[in-house]
C-alpha cells in the first residue's frame, strides 16, 4: 500500500514536470530543424542546425525588435520604480486622510481591463506625437506596472521596522532623506523583485504594442513574433518562429530561475496579501 | 540643561484615550523613570516628550518654552530604542555620525565627537563593523553612543534593556547609572516595566497606570510612603503582603499592607499565629509563607538562620510603624 | 505599530487639525510623493477611460478622431421606424456578435479559472510534501509562467498544427483519434485549444500562490490530525481548505479579472474564430481594424462596466479581504 502510494506520488511529480517543460522543449527541438525535417514529428533532437537562428537574427528587423523591447521594458521599470518608491513610502508610513481609499483605487487600476482605455490612450498618444515610438509604449505600460509596483512596495515598506524610521527622525532626517539614506539601502531585494516582475510584464505586453506601433522597426518582440511571416503569405515559417521564441524566452527563464524565491515572495505580496 | 514640564497632557487615538491628563515636572539633570504595567501609557508619554507622537491637548515645556509642535530633531533630545534601531546598512561609525552629518557638521568635529563617545562606551574598536556583526550588548552600547554623539539636553530611553539577557541587563544597568553620573547636565527619562530597574536607576520615579500618574517621588519615598494600594503593590520585591477582611478591620482599615522584612517571627508575643506552608531559602534571606487565615499566606523574611520546618505553627508580629493602611478605594489612611 | 496599519481611526479626522511640525512635514512630504504617481495614473488611466466613454456617445472615426459628433446612446441602441413602418434596431446591445463575445468571455473565464484553481491546489499539495528534488520541480513549473504569452500561443499553435502538430501525431499513434483535427481552426475545438494553453500557462501561478498559503499552515496541525486518526481526505476538507481559503479567494479574483480581459492568447492562437472571440478581441477589432471607433468604444465601455460589476459582486458575495486588514 505504501509502496503504491509512493509510486503514484512520484508519477504525479513526473507528470507535472513533463507537462510543464515539454512544450518548450519541443520548441527548442523544432528550432534546430529546417526544410522538410520540420514536418516530421520528432520527440528527440535529430540535428542541430543553427540556420533558423542565423536567419532570424540576420534578415528582417528582429535584432531591432529585441533592442526595442529592452529599451521599453527598462524605461518602464525605471519610471515605475522611481514613482513607486516615493508613493509607497507615503502610503505605507504616513497617516493621512483617505489613505485606504487611495490604496483601493490603485488596486482597482491594476485590475483595469486594458481595452477600456485603448481608445482614449490612442487619442492621447497621437496627440502627444508618441505614436509609433518607444515612448508611447512606456507611457501606456505605466497603467499596469505602476499600480503593481506601488502595491508590492507598500507591503514591503510596511514591514520595515518603525523604530529605525523613528531613530532617523530623531537624528533629524527629512522624509526624503529617510527614503534615500535609510530605506532604499534596505529595500534592494524588494526593488529587484518588483523591478523584475514589472520588466517581465512590460516585456510580454502585446495589446498596446500591437496598437501603438505600426512599423517593423518600432515593434517589440511579442508583436514581431506574432506577425512573423515567411516568404509567401500562406506559409508559416515555424522554424523561424520557434528560434525567435527561444531567443526571447531563454534569458527570461534564466532570470526567473535565478530569482525564483524572490519572485514567489513578490507574487505572494502582490497577490495573496492583496 | 533642560527642565521639562507637562501640563495636563492628553493623548487619544480616535476615541481611545491613552494619556488622560498628566501633570509632571522633571528637573534639570534628573534621572526620571516612568514605570508601570504594560499598557499604562509610559511609552506613549515618552514618545510625546520625544515628539514622535502629537499631543492631543495640554502643554509640553522645555525650560519654560512650549515645544508641543517642535520637530523631534529640534528639541535637543536623543533616544535609545528598545530594539536598538541601528541602521543595518551602516557601519557603527556611520550609525553614530548620521545625525551630525544630516546637521551638516564638519568632518573633523564629527570624528572627534564619535570617537569620544566610542571611547566612553568602550566600543572604539568596533567602529568599522556592521550592526549584524555585533552582540546584543554591543549593539545597545552603539545605540547609546549614537545618542551621546548628538550631545543632547534630554536623553530618552525606551525599555533599553528588555532585549538583553539577565546578566547583561545588570551590567548595562550599571553602565547607564555611570553615564548619568558622567553627564550631570543631561536630563534623563527612562521607561521600564521593571520596578527593580526603576529603583536602582532613578533619582525620582513616576508610577503610571491607565494613562494617569499614580505617584511621583524618590525610590525610598515610593517604597516607604506609597500613596495608593497600587503603588504599594507595584514597588518592591518581593511584593508587599496585603491582607483584607477581619484581620484588616482589626486595624481600622479595609486593607493592610506590610512588607516581608517588616514582619518578625515572635512566638512569645505574636499578633498572628499560623502554619508555615512553604519556605524559600535564597541563601542571604529565608522567606516563610505563613497561613494566618488571610486570603493568601503572608510572606515573612526571617532573621537569623534557624531552620523552621514546613508545617510548623509559629507566631508573627508586624512592625506597626511600618504597617500601611488603606481604605476601600485604595487610598492610604494616615 | 499602530501608526502604520491601514484603516485606522485617524485623529486628525476627529479633532480640528492642529498638527505638530513633524506631522505637518510628513503629510506635506506624503502629498508631494504621491503627486507624480497620481498625475501619471490620471494621465494613463482616468483620462483615457473618460475619453473612451465619451467616444462611445459619438460617431468618431479612427481616421479623424477629433471630428466626432455627439450621438447619444446610438452606439448602444438605436431604434428607428422607417416610413414603411418597419422598425430597425441597431447598436451593441442588439448585436449578436457582441453577445457571442460576452458568452465566450465568461465561458472561458469561469472554466479556465475553475480548472486552474483545482489543478493549482493539487500541484501545490504535491509540492508541499517533502521529497527529493522538490526545488527542481518548483523551478520546472515556473517555466510555463515565465514564457511570454505570445510565445506560448505560437508554441501551442505549432503543437496543435493540424498537419504536422505533435498533438495530432501523439493522439493518432495512441489510437485515440482516427483523423487529424484542426484544433485551432475548427469551431468545435477552438475553445478547448485556448483553454488548454491558458490552463497550462497559468496553473503554475495558482500553484505558487496556493503553496504560499499552504506553507503558512503549521505542521503540527497535520500531526495532531494524524495522531487523532483523521482520514487525510477529511483533513484536507476540514483543515487545509478552510485555512487556505482566504488566500485562494484573492488569487481567484485576480485570475478571474485577468481571464475576463483576455486578448493576446486568443488573438494569436485562434484569429478570427467566432467560437473564441472575446469582448477584448471584438472591441479592438472594431476600434482599430474595422474603423468603427465609436462602436468599439461602446463595447470597451460595456466591458469595463461588466468587469466592474463582476468585481463588486465577487467581493460582496465572497467578503474578500483585499486589503489584508482582517488578518
Amino acid at each position: 500500500m505504501n509502496v503504491l502510494k509512493t509510486i503514484l506520488f512520484y508519477l504525479a511529480v513526473v507528470l507535472i514536470v513533463v507537462v510543464a517543460v515539454f512544450p518548450f522543449y519541443y520548441a527548442i527541438v523544432t528550432s534546430f530543424k529546417t526544410g522538410t525535417a520540420l514536418f516530421e514529428v520528432d520527440y528527440w533532437p535529430r540535428e542541430f542546425n543553427f540556420q533558423n537562428y542565423i536567419s532570424v537574427m540576420q534578415q528582417g528587423e528582429f535584432p531591432r525588435n529585441i533592442l526595442n523591447s529592452i529599451v521599453v521594458a527598462t524605461l518602464t521599470v525605471g519610471f515605475a520604480l522611481f514613482l513607486g518608491v516615493t508613493a509607497s513610502y507615503a502610503l505605507a508610513r504616513v497617516r493621512f486622510r483617505g489613505r485606504t481609499l487611495l490604496l483601493l483605487t490603485i488596486l482597482g487600476v491594476s485590475m483595469f481591463p486594458q481595452i477600456a482605455v485603448l481608445a482614449g490612450l490612442f487619442e492621447l498618444i497621437r496627440f502627444l506625437g508618441l505614436f509609433n515610438t518607444p515612448w508611447g509604449l512606456v507611457l501606456s505600460y505605466t497603467i499596469f506596472t505602476l499600480p503593481f509596483t506601488v502595491w508590492v512596495l507598500t507591503t514591503f515598506m510596511r514591514d520595515l521596522p518603525v523604530e529605525i524610521e523613528e531613530a532617523a527622525i530623531v537624528d533629524g532626517a527629512t522624509p526624503w532623506q529617510i527614503i534615500t539614506k535609510v530605506f532604499l539601502p534596505l529595500m534592494w531585494p524588494a526593488l529587484v523583485t518588483t523591478g523584475l516582475l514589472a520588466f517581465i510584464g512590460a516585456w510580454n505586453e502585446f495589446l498596446f504594442a500591437l496598437t501603438f506601433t505600426s512599423s517593423n522597426s518600432t515593434r517589440t518582440v511579442p508583436v514581431a513574433i506574432a506577425l512573423l511571416s515567411g516568404a509567401s503569405q500562406f506559409e508559416t515559417p515555424w522554424g523561424l518562429i520557434m528560434a525567435a521564441s527561444v531567443i526571447v524566452t531563454v534569458p527570461l527563464i534564466i532570470l526567473v530561475l535565478i530569482f525564483q524565491r524572490k519572485i514567489v515572495a513578490g507574487l505572494t505580496a502582490g497577490g495573496v496579501k492583496g | 540643561m533642560a527642565e521639562i514640564q507637562l501640563k495636563d497632557v492628553r493623548k487619544s487615538y480616535g476615541s481611545v484615550d491613552v494619556i488622560k491628563g498628566v501633570d509632571l515636572e522633571i528637573r534639570d539633570g534628573e534621572f526620571m523613570v516612568f514605570v508601570g504595567p504594560s499598557g499604562c501609557g509610559k511609552s506613549t508619554l515618552l514618545r510625546l516628550i520625544a515628539g514622535l507622537e502629537d499631543i492631543t491637548s495640554g502643554d509640553l515645556l522645555f525650560d519654560g518654552k512650549r515645544v508641543n509642535d517642535l520637530a523631534p530633531s529640534k528639541r535637543g533630545i536623543a533616544m535609545v530604542f528598545q530594539s536598538y534601531a541601528l541602521y543595518p546598512h551602516m557601519k557603527v561609525y556611520d550609525n553614530m555620525a548620521f545625525g551630525m552629518k544630516l546637521a551638516k557638521a564638519g568632518p573633523d568635529e564629527i570624528r572627534r565627537r564619535v570617537e569620544k563617545a566610542a571611547k566612553m562606551l568602550h566600543i572604539d574598536h568596533l567602529l568599522d563593523r556592521l550592526p549584524k556583526q555585533l552582540s546584543g550588548g554591543q549593539r545597545q552600547r552603539v545605540a547609546i553612543g549614537r545618542a551621546i554623539v548628538r550631545d543632547p539636553k534630554v536623553f530618552l530611553f525606551d525599555e533599553p534593556l528588555s532585549n538583553l539577557d539577565a546578566a547583561l541587563r545588570v551590567a548595562t544597568r550599571l553602565e547607564i547609572a555611570k553615564l548619568h553620573h558622567e553627564m550631570k547636565n543631561v536630563t534623563m527619562i527612562y521607561v521600564t516595566h521593571d520596578q527593580v530597574e526603576a529603583m536602582t536607576l532613578a533619582d525620582r520615579i513616576c508610577v503610571l497606570r491607565d494613562g494617569l500618574v499614580m505617584q511621583v517621588g524618590t525610590p525610598s519615598e515610593l517604597y516607604e510612603r506609597p500613596n495608593s494600594l497600587f503603588v504599594a503593590g507595584f514597588i518592591g520585591s518581593p511584593k508587599m503582603n496585603f491582607v483584607n477582611g477581619q484581620i484588616a478591620q482589626g486595624f481600622n482599615a479595609h486593607t493592610i499592607g506590610i512588607r516581608s522584612e517588616h514582619m518578625v517571627v515572635d512566638n512569645a508575643d505574636p499578633v498572628w499565629r499560623g502554619k508555615v506552608v512553604h519556605a524559600e531559602n535564597l541563601g542571604s534571606d529565608n522567606f516563610l509563607f505563613v497561613d494566618i487565615g488571610s486570603e493568601e499566606p503572608v510572606l515573612v523574611r526571617q532573621e537569623g538562620k534557624t531552620a523552621i520546618p514546613w508545617g510548623a505553627e509559629i507566631g508573627v508580629r508586624p512592625l506597626i510603624e511600618n504597617l500601611h493602611r488603606f481604605d476601600e478605594t485604595g487610598n492610604p489612611i494616615r | 505599530m499602530a501608526s502604520i496599519t491601514a484603516g485606522q481611526p485617524e485623529p486628525q479626522a476627529t479633532r480640528p487639525a492642529r498638527r505638530s511640525e513633524l506631522q505637518a512635514e510628513r503629510v506635506r512630504a506624503a502629498r508631494l510623493f504621491l503627486l507624480p504617481m497620481l498625475v501619471a495614473l490620471t494621465l494613463v488611466a482616468a483620462w483615457p477611460l473618460f475619453r473612451t466613454i465619451y467616444f462611445s456617445f459619438t460617431d468618431t472615426s479612427l481616421s479623424n478622431i477629433g471630428a466626432g459628433k455627439w450621438v447619444g446612446f446610438d452606439n448602444y441602441l438605436s431604434v428607428r421606424t422607417l416610413s414603411s413602418g418597419k422598425v430597425i434596431t441597431r447598436g451593441v446591445l442588439v448585436d449578436p456578435a457582441w453577445w457571442n463575445a460576452v458568452w465566450n468571455t465568461f465561458r472561458f473565464a469561469i472554466i479556465s479559472v475553475s480548472i486552474e484553481t483545482v489543478l493549482g491546489l493539487l500541484v501545490a499539495l504535491v509540492l508541499n510534501a517533502e521529497f527529493k528534488g522538490r526545488g527542481l520541480v518548483r523551478a520546472a513549473i515556473l517555466i510555463p509562467w515565465a514564457i511570454p504569452t505570445i510565445v506560448s500561443a505560437k508554441l501551442w499553435a505549432w503543437l496543435f498544427n493540424d498537419q504536422f502538430g505533435m498533438v495530432n501525431d501523439m493522439l493518432m499513434s495512441l489510437g485515440l483519434i482516427d483523423h487529424k483535427i484542426a484544433w485551432t481552426a475548427d469551431v468545435s475545438t477552438a475553445m478547448y485549444a485556448v483553454l488548454i494553453v491558458d490552463i497550462w500557462k497559468t496553473t503554475p501561478f495558482m500553484a505558487l500562490l496556493c503553496l504560499a498559503g499552504l506553507q503558512m499552515i503549521p505542521r503540527d496541525m497535520y500531526e495532531a490530525a494524524k495522531i487523532d486518526g483523521v482520514h487525510p481526505i477529511k483533513v484536507f476538507f476540514r483543515v487545509t481548505l478552510p485555512l487556505v481559503k482566504p488566500a485562494l479567494m484573492v488569487a481567484v479574483i485576480f485570475r478571474l479579472l485577468d481571464a475576463l480581459r483576455i486578448f493576446d492568447l486568443i488573438y494569436v492562437l485562434t484569429p478570427n474564430s467566432s467560437a473564441t472571440k472575446t469582448m477584448s478581441v471584438i472591441s479592438r477589432e472594431n476600434l482599430i481594424d474595422f474603423d468603427k471607433f465609436a462602436y468599439g468604444s461602446a463595447q470597451s465601455t460595456l466591458l469595463f462596466l461588466i468587469i466592474a460589476l463582476a468585481v463588486i459582486l465577487y467581493i460582496w458575495l465572497g467578503r474578500v479581504d483585499l486589503g489584508g486588514q482582517k488578518q
